[in-house]
């Protein structure tokens, strides 16, 4: 039984939700067992928000995650509350262009990537996210890196169909990083 | 033998349950005569209040449901937007309709739904013994205003009429009494009108009936009807109050 | 086997009611079940449906009773604080017999509580809520899947025997997305002689109504209508067993809690011992008969709830305190972690409850 307890957060507005999604929508495309659960309320707007995403090849219990298999944090809060929980030998994304703390934990795997600059200079300032998405593909294989642009046209509406370029471009830039 | 005056077809057989000189019959009446000249009786959905007219639903011939207590805007808009062919109205008094269920009675009125509402006021509270109402008038004694309606303490009686008309919604509002016969006829008037306009679909038609209550208010049938000229009107003066098509109809 | 789509448990609900033949919503927002409103406001104006954002709850509670009496499929969904103020109409719903369907995506309480996942409305669901003699069918989904096939199921059951069956959900399972796909929707149809249709001059009027001044007359319509609620008992109790052939300890939980409950069986069993999981998924009616057949057999119980332990009562009930049954618990809006679970069985096999 093969599982992983993915935590993603943030603040509202860095596209945590958004990020939670696409790694759902990969899984649902490659039928595995899926579930993604918000926090909800007005903390979405512009307080903490993060998202919780398994991926399974069995059916998912509890969707609620108390130790995440992986964190990705996009602010420094996220990052303290979370950090002690993640399971030993997991591993921790972290956007270092917000976040100049280092983990102190030597028993799991940090990945600083400076997600926010990278984006900002590559012309898409608000996809840090899908950057750091990128670099948690290439270093989990939770999903595949095939078929992104399908996996978006699920999920992202029609009119908006011509943020996926740029999408796939921050994927990929953080998987090359 | 020529027959000069029968029951209208709308209302059942059932004996009315009301006290004597009660207008409740009259108007009971006069809806059902509407509905008879309509020829509306067979598409003809009615609700029930809470108060006096609660059985209401035995006395209409019409497919009738028994709402709860200030309610029947409520459970009216959910007929008629499930069966907008057919024709709904609600049959409330001013405990139900200007107190406990105003909301319902604004909103429905700010939608402009298309329902017919009649509403008695006789300024009482009847089913539950006489006590105050929204619509008692200041001084007015009732069972629980023992020493008259004191407004510095529980507030001035409503106008739903004039609040209702300030609204951009409803279609038709007219004030209406049953005190005497030319009052009786025009009432008449309008409670049609309140029901052509649902049939040409215009939307929301509230006629306020000011009406007596004999036994809370403690007078004979003749000396309530006095008390409705000379009290109530003054207060509730007969009108049409908003009409959007025509400003003259349902009046004379 | 339909196409796999993610979906919120909110807009798996509102998705299968209209598959189901609902064509009329009335409601009034209220976190965390807002998407149930939202997905029909979309919806219903492009199916020839009816979407309305009423007044109050109690406006569109009204509303949905005067639109099953006019003998369509309606409903309305709400959270807890707005489920209260619709009880009112729930009662004259129930003593009017006309089928009805409520959505309550819970959150915590009392009072205004909080927005967070709860449980805590299993006595309003279960016991009443509104006044007098008088049942709902209650039913729990613990899925995203679970929410679109109990609606469809729920509408039909309101339909057959004339009174509201209501999905009790929680924030998590209305806000998570699992993929679910919709087969085909079994749409029961049963014939509604008493609806208010008019009566084109044709037949005696119809009435809806719940008022019955002599006492006897509504005597016999309340020994009627439990007439039909036995009916409901034998017929419609559903429940799931898991790991409980050789079970020793039996863990009962429904909804969220159940999900939780399951990872901590798993755990559990992993460390030898031996325990299985009872969900029921109908709530009212309970399932007591599996619930005594484990008292036989199993040293003990442990009742896992998001509230202060409601459920729990219905347990000792249904196995008539033959063995201990222990309450492993978070309420407010937090939900008990599988490693909590973990610890009230290990608890147990200690003979600690």
């Amino acid at each position: 039984m093969k599982s992983t307890q993915i935590l993603i957060a943030g603040f509202g507005g860095q596209g945590i939700l958004f990020a939670g999604k696409f790694l759902a929508y990969k899984g649902l495309v490659e039928e595995q067992q899926v579930s993604w659960l918000p926090s909800y309320g007005p903390e979405m707007r512009g307080g903490t928000a993060n998202c919780s995403i398994i991926l399974s090849d069995s059916p998912v219990g509890s969707p609620i995650i108390t130790n995440p298999d992986v964190l990705v944090a996009m602010n420094l809060p996220s990052l303290m509350k979370y950090v002690d929980a993640v399971v030993p030998g997991g591993k921790i994304f972290i956007d270092s262009t917000l976040i100049t703390e280092k983990v102190e934990r030597k028993d799991v795997e940090v990945f600083y990537i400076p997600a926010s600059a990278m984006a900002k200079d590559a012309g898409f300032t608000t996809l840090a996210n899908m950057v750091l998405m990128g670099k948690l593909i290439k270093e989990t294989s939770v999903v595949s890196f095939e078929n992104n642009q399908q996996t978006f046209e699920k999920f992202i509406p029609a009119k908006k169909v011509n943020l996926i370029e740029q999408n796939c471009q921050a994927l990929q830039a953080g998987y090359d990083f | 033998m020529a027959v000069v005056f029968e029951k209208p077809k709308a209302l059942t057989d059932a004996v009315l349950h009301y006290c004597p000189g009660c207008p409740h019959g009259i108007i009971h009446r006069l809806v059902a005569e509407v509905i008879d000249e309509l020829g509306i009786e067979g598409k003809t959905i009615g609700v029930a209040p809470v108060g006096c007219a609660v059985m209401a639903y035995d006395y209409f011939a019409c497919d009738m449901i028994e709402a709860p207590h200030g309610r029947a805007p409520a459970v009216a808009t959910g007929v008629k937007r499930s069966r907008p062919e057919n024709v709904v109205f609600t049959y409330q008094g001013d405990g139900d309709l200007a107190s406990i269920g105003m909301a319902e009675t604004v909103h429905s009125a700010a939608r402009n739904e298309n329902i017919t509402v009649i509403f008695v006021n006789n300024a009482i509270y009847g089913m539950t013994g006489g006590q105050m109402a929204p619509t008692s008038l200041p001084g007015q004694v009732t069972q629980t205003s023992p020493y008259g309606r004191d407004v510095k303490h529980c507030g001035w009686p409503i106008r739903v009429c004039e609040m209702l008309s300030t609204l951009e919604g409803p279609e038709y509002v007219a004030r209406v009494a049953v005190n005497n016969v030319k009052n009786v006829k025009n009432a008449k008037k309008a409670i049609k009108k309140a029901f052509e306009n649902q049939i040409a679909g215009k939307g929301f038609s509230l006629v306020e009936v000011v009406s007596a209550c004999p036994t809370n208010w403690g007078m004979t049938p003749q000396k309530a009807l006095e008390w409705v000229e000379s009290d109530m009107l003054p207060y509730y003066p007969i009108g049409v109050y908003k009409d959007r098509s025509s400003t003259k109809e349902g009046q004379e | 086997m339909a196409e796999r789509v993610l979906m919120k448990g909110n807009e798996a609900i509102a998705e299968a009611a209209i598959r189901a033949g609902c064509r009329h919503y009335f409601g009034y927002p209220i976190t965390p079940q807002t998407e149930i409103a939202a997905y029909m406001a979309k919806k219903m104006p492009k199916i020839g449906g009816v979407f309305l954002q009423a007044e109050s709850e109690i406006a569109s509670i009204n509303m949905v009773y005067g639109a099953a009496a006019a003998g369509v499929r309606v409903m309305t969904s709400s959270s807890s604080p707005g489920i209260s103020l619709k009880t009112e109409g729930l009662s004259y719903i129930a003593g009017s017999d006309v089928p009805a369907f409520v959505v309550n995506v819970q959150r915590g309480g009392p009072g205004l509580g909080g927005i967070q996942p709860s449980q805590s409305d299993y006595f309003q669901a279960t016991k009443g809520g509104g006044h007098g003699d008088y049942r709902m069918i209650v039913l729990a989904p613990a899925s995203v899947q679970e929410m679109a096939s109990l609606t469809i199921k729920g509408f039909n059951l309101a339909d057959k025997y004339l009174m509201t069956a209501m999905i009790l959900a929680d924030g998590t399972i209305g806000q998570m997305m699992e993929p679910i796909s919709f087969e085909d929707a079994e749409i029961e149809n049963y014939e509604k002689p008493w609806a208010l249709t008019g009566t084109n001059c044709e037949r005696k009027h119809n009435i809806v109504n719940s008022l019955y001044l002599q006492p006897d007359q509504l005597e016999i319509k309340n020994f009627e209508r439990y007439e039909r609620y036995k009916l409901v008992e034998q017929n419609e109790t559903m429940w799931e067993e898991y790991m409980m052939e050789d079970a020793q300890y039996c863990v009962v939980a429904f909804g969220i809690a159940a999900r939780v409950a399951k990872n901590a069986v798993v755990a559990a069993r992993a460390e030898g011992i031996k325990v299985g999981l009872i969900r029921p998924i109908t709530l009212w009616p309970f399932p007591t008969a599996p619930l005594a057949a484990a008292a036989d057999k199993v040293d003990g119980f442990i009742s896992v709830e998001l509230n202060m332990g409601q459920m729990i009562e219905d347990i000792r009930l249904a196995t008539q305190c033959k063995k201990p049954v222990g309450l492993c618990n978070r309420t407010g809006g937090m939900i008990p972690s599988p490693d909590q679970v973990l610890q009230s069985i290990r608890n147990a096999q200690k003979g600690v409850y």
